[in-house]
């Protein structure tokens, strides 16, 4: 039993980590239908800038939880100025072309950033300090469940459901459900639906800074690279759960990440992409567009 | 007709070659013959290895190292009076040629042998030379089968096998009294190759067995379900077969949960990178890794003499080459005769000062005392347990 709840655990952090990235891609998805590559990418960089900002204040004497603080707040500014610049130059002034063309400038995006960061930083692994300090209710705790890994939940649980009220009551969110609806329409009825992606970006890229930032400072380590997998994961995430649709984007993930867990500790780790890339088969036989996504009926 | 000709044509060039090969054959065969009529009663050097070809870079650095051993040796009045003559044969790294040049050094009635570099050329080779009573040393042949099917009595080697490393690693967990262990590996070549020779000797070890055996995905964001796993598996320590980044992940992930465990690793991991990434949980951790020879005077003195005489630094294999030809030349001295039983057995028994340090054969081929050492993670840096 508590190996089935270290697990349980296990997967449910994976599962956290996978959804504050997944929700990005849903996102952007829902709205412009572009599966945007270059956001594992920015999650990579929020974690850069994270580990920048907190090398600094550790080296100016800042107490823990400030550290911590500011640096998720650099992290999601910078990472989301990120998103906004990408989205302008590589693919507003792709609107009107075929899906395809902004698919590809998404790809090119993805390789230009981390071969940007590998020259501008290095291409080596480089430690990175835990932010989050060990709680003291959490002591007895700590082999089932981490500070950070409690952290990284409750944050993510947060993020979740701000960003579900957000979309629901906010002019903004309306904006948003509305753009993703019908473009054509939203943009009639007077909505700046530029403004509205670019909100889309910077919002996406905001909740993965926040997950590169607290996954490093919880695996101790990033290099230029860390963003391609994490990536390629949290995308798998969002196409499980339906891509476009918010809730689905985080239950496929957690779907995901749980799947991983028991399989690594009930069959054998050997195997663990198998089980995930199987599941995403079996579920995208029985419901084409995914556990949470709806069925649109696409003019040929 | 014109696929005749066509056909007619191609015949003609491969014929051509053929002849071309066989003449560029037949002089080299002269000229071995010649050098070798130069001194009375030299005693011969054979030097077999790729010289030519894609792998030349690999072979020729052992010719250097022979000649200059010979040319030491001799200035100091060769091996009981009898001056040593280098001969080199190349087989290109290839098997078939390899055959040839081990037929050549037959037929030339050389008894010691340097060579071959390539495992495979090597294990073509070794059939004819046993059966001529030669011996031979590579300095660069990895494969374990060469030494420890026991096929080729009269094979030695002066660098370690590929499964050395595991060996030692297995040992030395041995030693710690170490009881169950959790093989955990990264899936590739080189780290899942390490990992299974490590699971291989702990089978067939007493009092040690492995409880887990594992491949992780390099690269994952977390390794939490495996480290839970290796918990419950009930092992007292991890050997892990793969580079840094997924050692210093694993170790955190494991420290983090309060799984105190000792973590013994490859050569992959014996990397400051690891010290430097994983920081305070590094410490503790152990790491196979080849031995530092860079003090020994012998080696630095084969490399001045390189420097002095090819103005060029070594090429890869100088070292265990420049070992091999002295620990050779020297066993025949002990013998005092090329006599193949007593050659052998002098290789066996008798300790040489070598550019890879004082060494002799085991029963199997292999030199002791060469190849990996144990080091562990203290205060940051890198140590070696003695």
């Amino acid at each position: 039993m508590e190996y089935f709840l270290e697990l349980l655990f296990g997967g449910l952090t994976r599962g956290s980590i996978y959804a504050l990235i997944a929700l990005g891609y849903t996102m952007v998805y829902g709205i412009i239908e572009l599966i945007n590559f270059a956001h594992g990418e920015i999650y990579m960089i929020g974690a850069f800038t994270g580990l920048i900002v907190a090398g600094l204040l550790t080296m100016l004497g800042f107490p823990g939880y400030s550290i911590l603080a500011i640096a998720l707040i650099c992290a999601v500014i910078w990472a989301a100025a990120y998103g906004y610049t990408i989205e302008k130059v590589a693919y507003k002034p792709l609107r009107g072309a075929p899906r395809l063309s902004p698919l590809i400038s998404a790809i090119g995006m993805s390789i230009f950033l981390q071969n940007y960061v590998m020259l501008a930083q290095t291409s080596d692994f480089l430690p990175f300090p835990e932010l989050v300090p060990e709680f003291e209710f959490m002591k007895g705790m700590g082999s089932m469940l981490s500070s950070s890994e409690l952290v990284i939940v409750l944050a993510t649980v947060s993020v979740c459901l701000g960003l579900t009220l957000f979309i629901k009551y906010t002019k903004l969110g309306k904006a948003m459900r509305a753009t993703a609806q019908n473009r054509k329409m939203a943009m009639l009825v007077g909505i700046n639906v530029d403004m509205v992606i670019s909100a889309t970006f910077i919002i996406g890229s905001s909740l993965a800074a926040v997950g590169g930032v607290l996954i490093a400072s919880h695996i101790g380590q990033i290099n230029y690279f860390i963003g391609f997998i994490a990536g390629i994961k949290a995308f798998t995430a969002a196409v499980l759960g339906g891509i476009g649709s918010i809730p689905g984007a985080m239950l496929g993930a957690l779907v995901l990440g749980l799947t991983e867990a028991f399989a690594t500790g009930y069959v054998s780790s050997d195997y663990e992409d198998v089980f995930a890339f199987a599941l995403l088969v079996l579920i995208l036989i029985f419901r084409p567009s995914g556990i949470m996504g709806k069925e649109k009926i696409q003019k040929v | 007709m014109r696929k005749l000709h066509l056909i007619a044509l191609c015949i003609a060039m491969v014929a051509m070659l053929a002849a071309c090969g066989g003449e560029a054959e037949k002089k080299d065969q002269e000229a071995d013959v010649k050098t070798g009529e130069v001194a009375a009663q030299p005693l011969i050097l054979g030097v077999a290895g790729a010289h030519s070809g894609d792998l030349a870079s690999y072979g020729l650095p052992s010719v250097n190292a022979a000649k200059l051993v010979a040319k030491k040796i001799n200035a100091a009045g060769g091996v009981n009076g009898a001056m040593v003559e280098v001969v080199a044969q190349d087989d290109q790294c290839k098997p078939e040629l390899a055959t040839n040049a081990a037929t050549k050094m037959v037929s030339e009635e050389i008894k010691i042998v340097l060579g071959h570099i390539c495992s495979g050329a090597t294990k073509a080779a070794l059939p004819i030379y046993n059966e001529s009573g030669i011996v031979v040393m590579s300095p660069s042949a990895t494969n374990p089968p060469l030494t420890q099917s026991g096929d080729y009595p009269n094979f030695f080697r002066t660098i370690a096998p590929d499964d050395a490393q595991a060996s030692l690693e297995v040992n030395f967990a041995k030693k710690l009294g170490l009881k169950k262990i959790a093989i955990i590996h990264d899936k590739g070549d080189y780290g899942k190759g390490f990992a299974s020779f490590c699971k291989t000797f702990i089978e067939q070890e007493d009092g040690i067995e492995s409880v887990l055996f594992e491949g992780v995905t390099p690269g994952a964001v977390d390794y939490s379900a495996v480290v839970q796993k290796i918990k419950s598996s009930g092992a007292d320590a991890v050997i892990f077969g793969g580079y840094h980044p997924e050692a210093s992940k694993i170790v955190t992930g494991m420290r983090k949960k309060g799984l105190e465990l000792p973590f013994l690793s490859d050569d992959g991991v014996k990397d400051d990178t690891f010290i430097k990434v994983a920081g305070k949980y590094a410490e503790g951790v152990y790491a196979t890794g080849p031995m530092d020879f860079s003090a020994n005077p012998l080696y630095a003195e084969a490399v001045a003499a390189h420097k002095a005489e090819y103005n060029s630094d070594p090429g890869p294999f100088f070292t265990e080459a420049y070992a091999a030809a002295l620990a050779l030349l020297k066993a025949v001295e002990h013998a005092g005769s090329t006599d193949y039983a007593k050659v052998t057995e002098a290789l066996r028994t008798q300790y040489v000062d070598t550019s890879v340090g004082k060494i002799k054969f085991d029963a199997k081929g292999d030199a002791e005392g060469v190849g990996f050492s144990v080091y562990q993670v203290r205060d940051g840096k890198y140590v070696e347990v003695k």
